[in-house]
């Protein structure tokens, strides 16, 4: 899907949400989440172009392949969570954001620890 | 990408008040309710699809 048709399906969801937010909030709700869905599932097909490049390049490199994998994996944790809490706060629910935030980082820095670890094994090894 | 959906789920949106006031005109306000709330399902089984197709996919993309 390219870029244009995602600026023009972004304005016609826009304008929907217009008309159904003074009716029917819930269902205005509703709509975005698909939106967003159907938007984020669309950009992933090249989002996975990118992190194949980078996997290439870091075993072209000898780069620690297990370090990429992981800040890939955390890469996904923050896009999702992102993706929830936005979610929240447009349905007006900001502690609700607040909370999945909150979940996401401990979440992203317990995923971190190994290459914190990482790095201070390697500082120690050159002092 | 289906945008039908989002479509469908607006369409859905728009009927739904225009009944809804319909049923408050004549009085019943509790099937109004009960209108409102099947409608609510409705859209949100619609909606669960586009959810699981997501995150399944970015299971996959990122590792997870």
């Amino acid at each position: 899907m390219s870029f244009f048709t995602i600026l023009g399906v972004s304005l016609i969801i826009t304008m929907l949400l217009l008309v159904l937010r003074k009716e029917r909030p819930e269902i205005a709700v509703v709509l975005a989440i698909a939106a967003a869905g159907l938007i984020l599932a669309s950009l992933l097909k090249s989002i996975g172009q990118i992190v194949t490049v980078f996997e290439s390049l870091a075993i072209k490199s000898q780069f620690n392949l297990e370090y990429l994998k992981l800040v890939v994996k955390i890469v996904g944790l923050a896009y999702l969570a992102g993706f929830a809490a936005q979610i929240c706060k447009d349905a007006g629910e900001g502690s609700m954001a607040a909370k999945i935030e909150l979940a996401g980082k401990i979440f992203i820095l317990s995923l971190g620890i190994p290459i914190i670890v990482g790095l201070l094994d390697l500082i120690l090894k050159i002092l | 990408m289906d945008i039908n959906l989002i479509f469908r789920i607006a369409g859905i949106g728009i009927l739904i008040s225009v009944l809804n006031m319909v049923l408050k005109q004549a009085g019943k306000e509790e099937q109004a309710q009960m209108l409102t709330l099947a409608g609510v399902v409705i859209v949100l089984l619609m909606v669960i699809q586009i959810i699981q197709r997501l995150f399944t996919d970015v299971r996959a993309v990122f590792g997870l």
